[in-house]
């Protein structure tokens, strides 16, 4: 640089001008990881994913049970017999039916999907953007057509799944409906959110 | 006496604060092209709902708990037990539907008279970013109620940020701050909507007025006013801001007015698309509404989500809906700003868009059945269709001769002289005899008059898309 006639030497200012700015891009980002990371859930938060005690002695055979869990809605349902037979007839219209691609613990990774064949626990959340999925047990209603076998259909976006949680085909939601980790406390207490996985492959 | 200490206080502040150069140059002698249209209402009405969002959105905020447990009733309090409640909080929703209509307006001019284009590219990108601005604004002032929809809608919008690969549920999780819409999400979302989203949206707002002022406005006939100047520098086809068109606005903010309060007093919830029906139940985590559907302004771009059957696929065809707006200045190939002077193919492109629009828009509102999904893919292929297809169709264009300077336009009095000559034409004076026998001139429909009249509008029609 020349000023009126004399060379000034440029250069220290240019390193102390990229110091620091460099120094100052590394404080900015020191400083963005407490103000990013406060808006992450609190210890409070957190801590509310307590497990949740359900008592299913009064279950009815059919019966779907609601509870919260974590804020979600946790679903428990007894399924008939006749409900489990037609889950074996429908593999080939499910796009995961031994659910490889879904979330479940692995004692519940079974065409059932579930400990008990007849007792299915579920979160009532549909894996395509959140929505709470309607109980639609019946056979072949008029809204639904004659290919319905019962399940639980998404009134947001249409997806459909079967009584076992298991997503049709050319429906828009990805997977299966996720399944919680849970066990058997006794015969007719079910904890969600804690599981021994090996008490519950056992069970 | 009086009146110098008056001026010596004027001359004080003037002395240390440009107060008079800023009145100038943006107002008293901001030259603004002199053919302005019922188009060029919507840039200052949207400034007026802004103003108007900000000061009853200030009012709400006095008596509105931002807490899951106490949201719902305290939007109930406010309606029914503070003072004019009702009337601030009808001013807030209505003027948020108020704010996209006048703003989709606002834009759709820019795009008819190319005010997008160069030398306007930045207004049009601070414009894009402040249209972003308001989707967030209007997105998480949704949540605030508390309400079936405001829950569900939150959920399904927030989910769609889970659908990004990797990172997508550490995203979404960041963002609810917990593991499900909660508390937490309640409370950051009125700290966005009531403060951080409305500071950027001010500033967008200057940077576009600034950057507005410094090339000029645009014109319905897509001439730069500044290429033909008078002796004293003064465009010719100019006319100063205040008070030619600060007066036209006025008017415009009159009639604007008319019809926001017909809403606010007759219809706040107009059918269920301002205020939806179900957002008048308590949010509940555990059930899902029937039907879930976003706000009327957003259902175009909600409408392209649903029609493209993978989740992420989805989610970028909705983002890119909006972002391909960005594109727009350098998307347009043609020549000539105004649809005036444009060549058939752009108008026949607009026109399929504007259709596309309106229909993804009512698809969005309704159940995903499957004709309806069907038409909603046909209508997203056209949306898509006229931005990338634009750098190739808009070349063929065969543009009219663009005038040097501005055009005289039909007044609205020669427009009244018109229509009563169509009148004339089409009726024809024919005697009829009354109940007590009379003879009475009476003006009966013409068919020939009826016939040449609708072949020279058809006619008129075919013309004004060529």
């Amino acid at each position: 640089m020349n000023i009126e006639g004399v060379d000034v030497d440029t250069s220290k200012r240019q390193f102390l001008t990229t110091a620091m700015t460099v120094v100052g891009a590394v404080g900015a980002g020191y400083l963005a990881v407490p103000f990013l990371a406060q808006m992450q859930p609190s210890t409070k938060a957190l801590a509310a994913g307590a497990p949740t005690e359900v008592d299913i002695s009064k279950m009815e055979t059919g019966q779907l049970l609601r509870v919260e869990w974590r804020g979600k809605p946790a679903w428990l349902l007894n399924r008939t017999p006749e409900a489990l037979e037609t889950l074996d007839t429908l593999e080939d219209k499910l796009s995961d039916p031994m659910s490889n691609e879904s979330i479940q613990p692995e004692y519940c990774k079974n065409r059932y999907r579930s400990i008990k064949p007849e007792l299915f626990v579920t979160i009532g959340l549909c894996t395509h953007l959140g929505c709470s999925p309607t109980f639609r047990p019946e056979i072949a209603p008029s809204d639904l057509g004659s290919d319905w076998k019962g399940g639980f259909f998404c009134p947001c976006h249409g997806s459909w799944f079967d009584l076992a949680g298991r997503v049709y085909r050319g429906v828009p939601a990805p997977t299966n409906l996720d399944i919680p980790p849970h066990r058997y406390i006794t015969e007719t207490f079910i904890i969600i959110g804690e599981d021994d996985a090996e008490e519950g492959a056992q069970a | 006496m009086k009146s110098k200490h008056l001026a010596d206080c004027g001359n004080w502040i003037l002395k240390r604060f440009p107060l008079a150069k800023l009145w100038n140059e943006h107002m008293a002698h901001y030259y603004a092209p002199k053919n302005f249209n019922f188009w060029y209402f919507f840039g200052s009405l949207a400034l007026l709902v802004l103003v108007n969002q900000i000061i009853t959105g200030i009012l709400l905020t006095m008596n509105y708990k931002p807490d899951a447990k106490l949201a719902f009733d305290s939007v109930e309090y406010i309606m029914r037990d503070v003072n004019w409640g009702w009337l601030i909080r009808y001013m807030h929703s209505t003027g948020a539907s108020a704010f996209f209509i006048v703003i989709y307006l606002h834009m759709f001019r820019g795009i008819i008279y190319g005010s997008f284009k160069q030398p306007r590219e930045l207004i049009w990108i601070f414009g894009m970013l402040i249209f972003l601005c308001l989707m967030a604004e209007a997105f998480m002032g949704y949540l605030l109620p508390w309400g079936q929809m405001s829950f569900w809608g939150a959920q399904v919008i927030i989910s769609l940020f889970s659908a990004i690969p990797i990172v997508g549920d550490e995203l979404a999780l960041w963002i609810r701050g917990d593991y499900v819409i909660s508390d937490a999400t309640l409370n950051r979302f009125f700290a966005f909507h009531v403060i951080a989203i409305p500071l950027i949206l001010i500033m967008l707002v200057f940077l576009h007025l600034v950057a507005l002022h410094e090339v000029g406005s645009n014109n319905p006939d897509g001439i730069e006013i500044k290429e033909s100047k008078d002796p004293f520098g003064v465009p010719v086809d100019g006319i100063p801001f205040h008070p030619y068109y600060t007066v036209k606005d006025i008017v415009g903010v009159g009639v604007f007015l008319f019809f926001f309060s017909i809403v606010i007093f007759y219809m706040p919830e107009m059918g269920g698309y301002f205020l939806e029906h179900d957002n008048f139940i308590p949010a509940d985590p555990l059930a899902t509404p029937e039907h879930i559907a976003p706000l009327w302004y957003f259902t175009p771009f909600y409408a392209i989500l649903r029609a493209i059957p993978d989740k992420f696929a989805g989610v970028i065809g909705m983002g890119g809906a909006i972002f391909v707006l960005f594109l727009l200045p350098w998307l347009d190939r043609g020549p000539v700003k105004s649809i005036r002077y444009r060549g058939g193919i752009y108008k026949k492109a607009l026109l399929l868009f504007v259709i596309s629009f309106f229909a993804l828009g009512y698809l969005g509102t309704q159940p995903a059945t499957p004709t309806a999904t069907i038409f909603a893919r046909i209508f997203t292929v056209i949306y898509f269709g006229f931005f990338l297809l634009m750098p190739v169709y808009t070349r063929w264009e065969k543009t009219k001769r663009v005038p040097a300077r501005v055009t005289h336009q039909p007044t609205l009095e020669e427009r009244i002289q018109d229509l009563k000559r169509l009148f004339d034409e089409v009726t024809v004076k024919k005697p009829v005899k009354t109940a007590e026998g009379k003879l009475v001139l009476k003006r009966k429909p013409d068919p020939d008059g009826l016939k040449k009249a609708g072949i020279r509008i058809v006619k008129k029609l075919k013309d004004s898309l060529d």
